[in-house]
């Protein structure tokens, strides 16, 4: 594909064995990856049709490690990528040849769960789910819930902000998170935040999460916990189009209901995960919403049937409740595992903008002329409560015409997102993938700025390079090291 | 001077840039006595900068300008049953300014949030986008009106509760809630803060979404409008819960039977409930009194008692607990450093932290008004700085003394 990442510093990869053995003599033999089949594991995250094999790859088990590894690098001007489960959708964990991977998979401990005062305090390296798991037996969870919540870190959810199909109720990590370790690229641990409910100063956990590896390595954080509802449970609506469920979710709303979730599927979607999921998909419909509400069993019945009523006018296909946890189960299993479906079928690139609901029915109509214009098919998956879009361009990755099609007919699904009024990306992260389209949502003030507390953070550029910013801006920024 | 739009009030700016001179940020200025005391050359204020220009009730945001009163704001809203879920509170009547007069860009620049804040986030966690001029009289944007947006450096929380010492917003863009349909209050009498801290802990243990939680003892309860609660002359610890009226109806049912143990508690419907939870919005228990200071205290919810146990070990207080004791207000009576050393000093040992709200002028001068950082972050806070405002001209030192 076409993305242009920085040269790679031949004289840095030269000196890839002593690297190797600095950071042995930090972490323990153990703890460093050099090997060519080693590295190999790391060579791409989620969006795989990039890859570089890493200089070396090390996995330190504590903070104190993470400070020594990052200090080191730093004194020997090594750039750093950090890594959590390489399941990012931008890139955003991608590998430069000439950069040591960093991971926290070793870091996967809980340190301390306290229900009276609600938080959690782990290292990053957990997964979003063990979090939930964790706090489940005494019936909380962790709110944010991204698809890949089964593999994926809290590091990379912190570093993405990562969002998921509750956050319409429950908010995204940013709403989320309490405290945090950093360690900065100079080896320096801040602390910020903490069990309370607000953190002092400026709002330095706002800057982190979601800086995407630019400006520190979380290594611990202290996250909100959450007592679930008494019960919850999904209903699914059919719709003869895709216009008249937009609208349903806008009645739904106006309506004073915020369900939990509620989740958008066009028809080429429906007819994939119903024939992997079997969850009773309504096969005739051109559009289907799920529609997740919580509570007690009075209130839940209370609530869908609202719903069921609001949703009257736009003439349903289709109304029909789940009939009990096993089929809520299975209908939240087709919609989870909705890329992996397509994915069984086709290659696809998968989107993330974010638009204003009313503008659904021109953005639907418009992503069909721009596939169609690529000659290539296109399913629709999104978070509909907050307008999240995730169209899933479907290619065929052997094919380099196909591939390339693919990567400019997403560019112009994306610039629409920002031209009706929305955003590049709503949950995955700018990463390699939307770096050189920031310039469409973002003036040079805009993004020159960006850059300048980029440099607060790391001053000297180290951390995850070639990712965020446009190469190009970069080089003419002025600011030093960034180029 | 008052600027009208964000073109004017960069060309305000600009000739303050030029000189080097330091400018004093307003919206309606119901705030200028907290923070330390400023040097100025003039103020500017966004008051003008008013209006609603979006709100589409169906995609739960709005739109305004900086300088638009928050009354207003909330008028709009009322009129959709929608509503601000954060609830800002009023704090600058605390401190000697006007009541209901705050700017909707002052909440943010605040992050101002009341009660509800224990449910569904503060003011910082309801902000979708920003417009603002930094300290290069430079305009630039950040966010936008959809609520999922990760696209860049994170500048609505970023310039959240900064206090116009970086930015000044000129435009606020923001996620709005429905207005819930029924409001009850479950009121538990005479428990000593400690035990009523641990009933709303309790009360937050539970699945029914309790979306605030206060504990006034009962000297600060006598203070109360809400009539019903100020005649008890007792503690009262409150608990509130806001949905369909079936909802309330059943979940209230079902506290009241999980919380036994704690007594029985008396129950306010919607109207008594709206008027004590904006009681506490007003901050109307806190009134403005030259020979009290008023502080603010974040920490761990169950820490709250102990934090107040050990400040009483050296002044006498009156206190009010919110977010189930993870907010304290504190009043301790006026003094050279307001009680500052004691404060602090408890508060490090039980975590969290403490701002001077109300005190002369000569006092939030010799003391840190906000809590001191560490060296580690006063050296990210004093880049942050330098990177919105080189020149250390929008509110120099309203936060620290040398920034």
């Amino acid at each position: 594909m076409s993305l242009r990442m920085p040269q790679p510093d031949q004289a840095m990869i030269a000196r890839r064995a002593e690297i190797a053995t600095a950071l042995a003599k930090i972490a323990g033999p153990e703890a460093v990856i050099a090997d060519e089949d080693g590295r190999r594991t790391f060579e791409t995250d989620g969006l795989n049709a990039y890859r570089a094999m890493p200089l070396v790859v090390v996995l330190p088990k504590t903070t104190d490690e993470v400070a020594a590894v990052l200090r080191y690098c730093h004194g020997e001007k090594i750039k750093v990528v950090a890594r959590g489960a390489g399941t990012s959708l931008c890139g955003g964990a991608l590998p430069l040849e000439d950069a040591v991977v960093v991971g926290v998979s070793r870091m996967n401990k809980v340190l301390e769960i306290d229900y009276d005062n609600r938080f959690a305090r782990v290292e990053t390296g957990i997964t979003n789910l063990a979090i939930s798991a964790a706090v489940g037996a005494e019936g909380f969870f962790y709110a944010p819930d991204p698809s890949s919540q089964l593999a994926c870190t809290l590091a990379g959810n912190l570093a993405m902000n990562s969002g998921g199909a509750h956050c319409l109720k429950y908010g995204v990590t940013t709403n989320n998170v309490l405290g945090m370790k950093v360690v900065l690229m100079d080896g320096e641990i801040l602390d910020i935040g903490g069990p309370h409910l607000d953190a002092e100063g400026y709002d330095l956990l706002g800057l982190m999460v979601g800086s995407e590896g630019q400006f520190g390595m979380i290594t611990e954080a202290t996250v909100r916990i959450i007592k679930a509802a008494e019960g919850a449970r999904p209903m699914m609506i059919g719709f003869p189009s895709s216009e008249a469920a937009g609208q349903c979710v806008s009645a739904i709303i106006a309506s004073g209901i915020i369900p939990v979730a509620i989740e958008f599927m066009d028809k080429p979607a429906i007819e994939v995960c119903e024939s992997f999921a079997k969850a009773g998909y309504p096969m005739d419909a051109d559009a289907l919403l799920i529609v997740e509400v919580e509570g007690s069993e009075d209130e839940i019945n209370d609530l869908l049937g609202r719903i069921a009523r609001i949703a009257e006018p736009f003439a349903p296909t289709t109304v029909q409740i789940s009939s009990g946890p096993a089929q809520s189960a299975k209908i939240w299993k087709g919609r989870k595992s909705a890329f992996g479906a397509i994915g069984r079928i086709s290659d696809y690139y998968c989107m993330d903008g974010t638009i204003p609901l009313s503008q659904l029915p021109l953005v639907l109509r418009r992503i069909s002329e721009i596939c169609a214009s690529h000659k290539l098919k296109v399913a629709n998956i999104f978070h509909a409560g907050d307008g999240n879009l995730h169209p899933l361009i479907l290619y065929e990755a052997n094919d380099p015409d196909q591939a390339e099609r693919a990567e400019l007919a997403g560019a112009e699904i994306l610039t629409l997102c920002v031209e009706v009024g929305g955003c590049l990306t709503g949950e995955h992260g700018v990463g390699i993938e939307k770096r050189d389209l920031m310039t469409t949502q973002f003036s040079r003030t805009d993004l020159m700025l960006q850059m300048r507390i980029k440099t607060v953070f790391d001053p000297d550029w180290l951390l995850n390079p070639g990712k965020v910013f446009p190469l190009d801006m970069l080089t003419r920024s002025g600011i030093p090291n960034a180029a | 001077m008052r600027a009208a739009t964000s073109w004017e009030l960069q060309s305000m700016l600009a000739p303050f840039v030029e000189r080097q001179q330091p400018v004093e940020i307003l919206g309606s200025g119901s705030k200028s006595r907290i923070g330390r005391p400023m040097q100025t050359a003039a103020s500017i204020s966004t008051a003008s900068m008013h209006g609603i220009w979006m709100y589409e009730p169906t995609e739960l945001v709005m739109s305004a300008h900086a300088g638009t009163p928050l009354a207003q704001v909330e008028a709009e809203l009322a009129g959709h049953n929608q509503m601000l879920a954060f609830e800002p509170s009023d704090i600058g009547p605390a401190c000697g300014g006007r009541r209901g007069t705050q700017t909707i860009g002052s909440v943010f620049a605040t992050n101002s949030s009341g009660s509800r804040r224990i449910t569904v986030g503060a003011a910082r966690d309801h902000l979708l986008g920003i417009e603002a001029v930094s300290g290069r009289a430079e305009l630039f944007r950040s966010g936008g009106r959809v609520m999922k947006n990760v696209t860049g450096v994170d500048l609505c929380r970023g310039l959240s509760g900064s206090w116009g010492t970086l930015a000044v917003l000129t435009e606020v863009t923001f996620k709005v809630l429905p207005a819930p349909e029924k409001t009850a209050t479950l009121v538990y009498l005479g428990l000593p803060d400690d035990i009523g801290v641990e009933l709303m802990c309790a009360a937050m243990r539970l699945p029914f979404e309790v979306s605030g939680t206060a504990h006034l003892p009962q000297s600060v309860a006598g203070r109360l409008e809400t009539a019903v609660l100020a005649e008890q002359g007792q503690s009262i610890t409150a608990l509130r819960l806001e949905n369909f009226e079936k909802s309330v109806d059943y979940r209230s049912n079902a506290m009241q039977a999980a919380l036994k143990v704690y007594g029985d508690p008396i129950i306010l419907g919607s109207t008594t409930s709206l008027e004590f939870w904006n009681e506490l919005r007003r901050l109307s228990i806190l009134p403005y009194d030259a020979d009290t200071c008023l502080w603010r205290i974040s920490t761990t919810p169950m820490k709250g008692p102990k934090v107040v146990a050990a400040i009483r070990r050296h002044m006498p207080t009156e206190v009010y607990y919110d977010w189930s004791g993870g907010l304290i207000w504190v009043e301790v009576a006026a003094s050279a450093d307001a009680g500052a050393s004691d404060i602090r000093r408890a508060v490090a040992v039980h975590g969290g932290h403490a701002t001077l709200i109300r005190a002369d002028p000569a006092v939030r001068s010799s003391v840190e008004v906000f809590q001191p950082q560490s060296p580690l972050a006063e050296r990210i806070v004093r880049g942050l700085k330098a990177t919105f405002d080189p020149l250390r001209l929008l509110n120099p030192g309203r936060m620290y003394a040398n920034l």
